[in-house]
């Protein structure tokens, strides 16, 4: 690495990690050497520019053990805030620090704009349906394979409805999640669990040599 | 729909719905199932109703959208029915509409006004259910595949309703005592003075204890009941939350709604109305319900099994039978044991006052035949360890009477979230464990749906992933129905104990909580405590009590370690109660992290670790470390906190411990002799009180401690807690009065306070620690004078003296060694004794006794009542000497001493003495003066002394080599040693002399 795109590498992660509090600079220092380098994994695209849907959710899977392609789609999209397609270095920090270490606050409001599908500030009963779609796998053939996911869907919106009116807004969201931390991510796996973010963590801040 | 409205509804007036809370739910869910329709079933919305719902509606054309043809003030929707009706026809004020989803859209419209629309629609079509689906509804044969699909979802939404509006109606009803009455009755049935029959009308008992259909209970009905006596037809009972009344007789078909309807006045009880009724059953009744309502009023078994007793003896042998019945049946709400274990009814008639009654025998193989039918279902395992465990142990039985036809729809509804529980992924999975979360766990039946449906082997087999959030499902509902005796025995038979014991070892600190928690609840049984020890879990949970209690655990991660603590002393709470899980948590290095957490200001952390602490006292291992610890302190500082639970287990850790003098010697250094003093106020809860007196009964074996007791009057306050207490607190405070009364001062307290009469009456008992505890406080009490006038005139002695015939050694020792200053300070005591039909023969015979302490104190009785010269006759009549002889033989000290003044005081008769000689007892008694005690040289020179008149027995102590010691003896510091050596040589000597006398003249 040259001098001067090391220098710019520095006041990045100076600026950065005052933006993203859950990183110091050391970690993000890393992060941003570790994204350069997925990046450059790939010939013939023009660094700067970041990862796209494919290697996003390659990466979701690969690293953080997600399978759910809808779940996995809608996580790309929370990550790429400035919708062009790709997930810049800034928005891949910010994305990992809720990914790694949000608070409940910051999850509750990561799992909702994944749950909520077409933006509209909700979840809807199709919105759910659709996300639970797969989630009875081995129902016997002789019922009615939506049937039971109709009433599951009941049974989310009677716990989280609280407004009534057969969907679930934020505030409904988070309402019932600090009642039942259970429920935060209720349609899907969508955050890491425990042991993929320890072993994320170890690669990425203990492995790599001294920068 | 239909029933629910007709029946469930409160109407005033032919068309208006009350304003009730139960009437707003209702008609909220109308609304909600209306619009909901719509979506989730569109084919049966679009089914076109028989008659159109008419009703007058606040809505005008405006209202509407574009959808709809609107001209002027009339709106029509475009969708026609096959006769080319519009589904929608609205002519302000009147609106009428064919199809639900037509209802729905409407009631969209109507936005915050739909409660009110729905509420007028329902108002003004009475009968819905025939005017959408026509009055062919009835004739069970449905046109149409789409209408009858539309019928269900109706029958469904009805079942709804009801259960909605029973919610709303109190869910207490005092079904309880209601249902001990006709317990009563049903006693009374057969028995042609009384009643034919008695019968439910419903045999399913609804979860909120009612069996009445949900649409009467609704007015507040518990049970209908068919009742047959013997003079009048059937009678229609009803009892409701008000009273009991009569209904009216069915006169036609149809009336099914009047046969409800009251007939007369309205009664407080069954029987009241019985008795207003029939005139045979009023005339009959009086004598046998004073004698069972007496009979019932007594809550404890005592009283009751003696209110049978005194029926039998005025002859009344007619309701003796029934009495016992009942007895048992009404034993059955405080004790479900006693029929299902043989063995303790058995215990139980047997002790009881029943056994004098020989007649009633047959009643007891009959109640014992159903025990152990009962019971045969449920077999005992044998193991090895013996421990405290209570016989709650056993109490397993299967409870479940319910047929699966009649159970509520939580059931079924469980069920089908078990269901999807098996087939879904993790996401479904945990939707599913919140949901069944929002169910009452506590209740059984939700519980028994959980093992019926295959649930424990589902949240099982969670446990067994990785993931930690259906783990951590799973356990809380686990932890829950594991309170249950059936699931947590299931829990365990499915191997889950060593599936929790493996996720203690879980980085994770809400698994461990839980898992911890669950343990706790499960390891009740003696297998399964085993099972925790086997499988390591023992050790993993005494990790988890490695925290530093802080008084205010500043971070979420100190908390959370709090926590972690707490959950593990609760599981250790449970599994210490098991002799080699004791030791297994000892050798696991409990005993200083829990010495740690006893400073733990918190009183939900104090609680589990104190009873762990208290369990395990049973251990002198633990009562040393308790001491050596430092915990004596903290135990004291407690018996001072509020919580009486906590209060408890502090006591009767200090009672199983204070059996050592240091440990005493420390409560009182703590300061803890006041506050153990002042639990006894709290006299209500008999398991404090039973810890504390027996805090205090420890405590005082320290005269020291006796001296401070006596600063707080806690004399005067045990006395008064010698009536009307459970023996579990009378052993102790009888205990204490015995350790009091060594201080003669306390003897007259004792006396002055009334303390006597009580013990005295105390030794009818049968309980054979108390009967120790009290012979023990009154042989202390009758060294003074005053009080053994007071037991004499209570006719105390012959009491104690009958206790010889108990079976239990302890209990004939005490009552000998009571029986002691009794005779030495009674007025007459030789005549007093010989009034005692058989009792010296009695005595003399425990002398054949195979028991050490039983043959001390019969020696020391028999030395005091040899005092009296007629006395002595009649016992050396029943042959006293030679079985004394035979005792001399013995190394044990005391008994020696005792025995030793036993001959002394027997020598005084006839040829006793020479006797005790044939019988070989004088070399034996030559070498006790070789013992180190020289309470027994005192008592042997005596006996020597006195065995020394005859000849014979001089030279054999001469042979013996006696002359020695006894001359030693005479250097001796003690006078009363050296005259009686003295004069025992000097004996000898004149002998010697007088032989030589006699030979050289």
């Amino acid at each position: 690495m040259s001098a001067a795109s090391r220098k710019a590498a520095e006041s990045l992660a100076e600026s950065l990690s005052k933006q993203v509090k859950h990183f110091s600079r050391t970690e993000t220092r890393r992060l941003i050497h570790q994204f350069e380098g997925r990046c450059g994994q790939q010939p013939g695209r023009r660094a700067g520019s970041g990862l796209d849907r494919g290697q996003f959710r390659n990466m979701l899977h690969r690293t953080f053990g997600l399978t759910h392609d809808i779940i996995m789609d809608r996580v790309f999209s929370v990550f790429d805030r400035d919708n062009d397609g790709y997930i810049g270095v800034r928005e891949w920090i910010a994305g990992l620090a809720v990914f790694l270490r949000g608070s409940l606050d910051e999850k509750i409001k990561f799992c909702f704009e994944v749950y909520d599908l077409n933006g509209d500030g909700a979840i809807s009963r199709e919105e759910m349906f659709h996300m639970l779609k797969w989630s009875l796998s081995r129902q016997p053939a002789e019922e009615d394979p939506e049937e039971g996911i109709k009433d599951l869907v009941e049974i989310v919106l009677k716990k989280m409805d609280h407004g009534h009116n057969s969907k679930v807004s934020y505030a409904d969201f988070e309402k019932t999640v600090r009642e039942e931390n259970l429920l935060l991510e209720a349609f899907g796996t969508c955050l890491p669990n425990a042991k993929s973010i320890q072993a994320f963590e170890q690669q990425t801040f203990q492995d790599l040599p001294q920068l | 729909m239909g029933v629910a409205l007709t029946r469930a509804a409160q109407w005033t007036g032919p068309a208006r719905l009350k304003d009730t809370p139960a009437n707003e739910a209702l008609v909220r869910a109308v609304a909600a199932f209306v619009e909901q329709l719509g979506s989730r079933h569109p084919r049966e919305a679009e089914c076109v109703f028989q008659e159109p719902l008419r009703w007058r509606t606040a809505l005008g054309a405006s209202d509407f959208q574009t959808e709809y043809d609107i001209s002027g003030p009339t709106v029509q929707s475009r969708e026609r029915d096959e006769a080319g009706r519009p589904l929608l026809h609205l002519s302000p004020p009147d609106v009428s509409v064919l199809t639900f989803s037509q209802l729905s859209e409407l009631l969209q419209v109507a936005e915050n006004k739909k409660l009110e629309e729905v509420r007028a629609c329902l108002e003004a079509n009475r009968d819905p259910l025939v005017q959408i689906l026509g009055p062919e509804i009835e004739q069970k044969d449905m046109p149409s595949e789409l209408k009858s699909r539309l019928l269900a979802l109706l029958q469904q939404l009805d079942s709804d309703l009801l259960r909605l509006s029973i919610e709303h109606v109190s869910p207490w009803v005092p079904s309880y005592s209601l249902k001990s009455e006709v317990e009563l009755l049903w006693t009374f049935c057969g028995d042609e003075n009384l009643l034919k029959s008695v019968k439910y009308t419903s045999d399913y008992v609804f979860p909120n204890g009612c069996r009445s259909p949900p649409w009467r209970q609704v007015h507040g009905d518990i049970c209908h009941l068919l009742v047959q006596p013997y003079d009048i037809e059937v009678l229609h009972i009803t009892c409701s939350i008000s009273g009991v009344f009569l209904n009216m007789v069915i006169t036609q078909e149809g009336a099914e709604e009047s046969m409800y309807d009251r007939r007369g006045d309205l009664y407080e009880g069954l029987v009241s109305l019985l008795a207003a009724t029939s005139p045979h059953f009023a005339k009959n009744v009086s004598r046998q319900v004073s004698l069972s309502r007496a009979q019932a009023s007594c809550d404890s078994l005592e009283n009751r099994s003696r209110s049978i007793i005194s029926c039998r003896a005025n002859g009344d042998e007619s309701c003796s039978w029934q009495l016992v019945m009942l007895f048992v049946i009404r034993q059955k709400p405080w004790n479900p044991c006693l029929l299902s274990s043989p063995l303790l009814t058995l215990h139980f008639l047997f002790s009881s006052p029943f056994k004098d009654h020989i007649t009633l025998f047959p009643y007891f193989s009959f109640v014992l035949y159903s025990g152990l039918c009962v019971s045969s279902k449920t077999t005992s395992d044998d193991f090895s360890e013996s421990s405290s465990e209570s016989e709650e142990d056993e109490e397993l039985t299967e409870r479940r009477t319910e047929t699966n036809s009649d159970l509520p729809s939580e059931y079924w509804q469980i069920q089908k979230l078990v269901k999807y529980m098996k087939w879904g992924n993790q996401t479904a999975t945990v939707i599913v464990l919140c949901a069944l979360r929002d169910f009452n766990l506590a209740q059984e039946t939700c519980q028994l749906a959980i093992r019926d449906a295959g649930g424990l082997e589902v949240l099982l087999n969670l446990l067994g992933t990785e993931e930690v959030k259906c783990m951590i499902g799973s356990l809380m509902i686990l932890k829950e129905i594991s309170r249950n005796s059936q699931n947590s025995k299931a829990i365990a038979d499915l191997g889950g104990l060593q599936t929790m014991v493996d996720i203690l070892d879980s980085p994770n600190k809400d698994l461990k909580c839980l898992a911890a928690e669950t343990i706790a609840n499960v390891a009740k049984f003696r297998k399964d405590r085993r099972s925790v020890r086997k499988h390591g879990g023992i050790s993993r949970l005494v990790e988890l009590l490695d925290c530093v209690p802080d008084p205010s655990p500043s971070t979420l991660q100190k908390q959370r370690d709090v926590e972690v603590a707490r959950c593990g002393a609760l599981a250790l709470w449970s599994c210490s109660k098991s002799t080699k899980n004791k030791e297994a948590v000892r050798r696991a290095g409990a005993i200083p992290l829990l010495a740690r957490l006893l400073k733990s200001p918190h009183e939900n952390m104090l609680i589990p670790v104190v009873a762990t602490l208290q369990e395990c006292a049973s251990e002198p291992s633990y009562r040393v470390a308790i001491q050596t610890e430092g915990m004596i302190e903290d135990l004291v500082k407690n018996l001072s906190r509020e919580n009486q639970e906590l209060q408890m287990h502090c006591a009767s850790a200090i009672f199983k411990c204070a059996q050592d003098k240091r440990t005493r010697d420390l409560v009182q250094q703590y300061g803890g002799l006041e506050p153990l003093v002042s639990l006894l106020s709290h006299s209500e809860n008999k398991q404090l009180l039973a810890a504390s007196t027996g805090a205090i009964w420890k405590c005082s074996l320290s005269m020291e401690n006796v001296a401070k007791f006596e600063e707080y009057n806690t004399l005067e306050i045990l006395v008064k807690l010698l009536t009307n207490q459970p023996e579990e607190v009378l052993v102790n405070v009888a205990g204490a009065l015995g350790e009091f009364a060594r201080k003669p001062a306390n003897r007259v307290t004792i006396n002055n306070c009334g303390g006597i009469p009580p013990l005295v009456n105390l030794l009818t008992g049968t309980n054979q620690a108390l009967l120790v505890n009290v012979t023990c406080a009154l042989g202390a009490c009758a060294s003074e004078s005053k009080c053994m006038g007071t037991i004499d005139s209570l006719d105390g002695v012959r009491l104690l003296w009958s206790l010889l015939k108990n079976p239990n050694p302890d209990v004939q020792a005490s009552a000998a060694w009571a029986i002691c200053p009794c005779i030495e300070n009674a007025k007459d005591a030789g005549e007093m004794v010989r009034s005692f039909v058989g009792g010296l023969e009695l005595i003399v015979n425990l002398l054949k006794s195979s028991h050490l302490e039983v043959l001390t104190s019969v020696c020391a009785a028999i030395g005091n009542i040899a005092k009296d010269k007629e006395n002595l006759a009649i016992i050396t009549d029943h042959r006293v000497v030679p079985m004394l002889a035979k005792l001399t033989h013995t190394n044990d000290d005391t008994l020696r001493r005792y025995l030793a003044g036993a001959v002394e005081h027997c020598c005084t008769w006839g040829t006793n003495c020479a006797m005790f000689g044939e019988e070989g007892a004088v070399a034996p008694l030559v070498r006790y003066l070789k013992s180190t005690d020289p309470a027994v040289h005192q008592a042997t020179a005596l006996a020597l002394y006195q065995l020394s008149k005859d000849p014979n027995n001089c030279i054999n102590m001469y042979e013996n080599g006696v002359v020695k010691p006894l001359v030693d003896m005479m250097g001796s510091t003690d006078e009363v040693l050296q005259e009686a050596a003295a004069r025992c040589v000097r004996n000898i000597r004149l002998l010697a002399l007088a032989n030589e006398k006699a030979r050289y003249g």
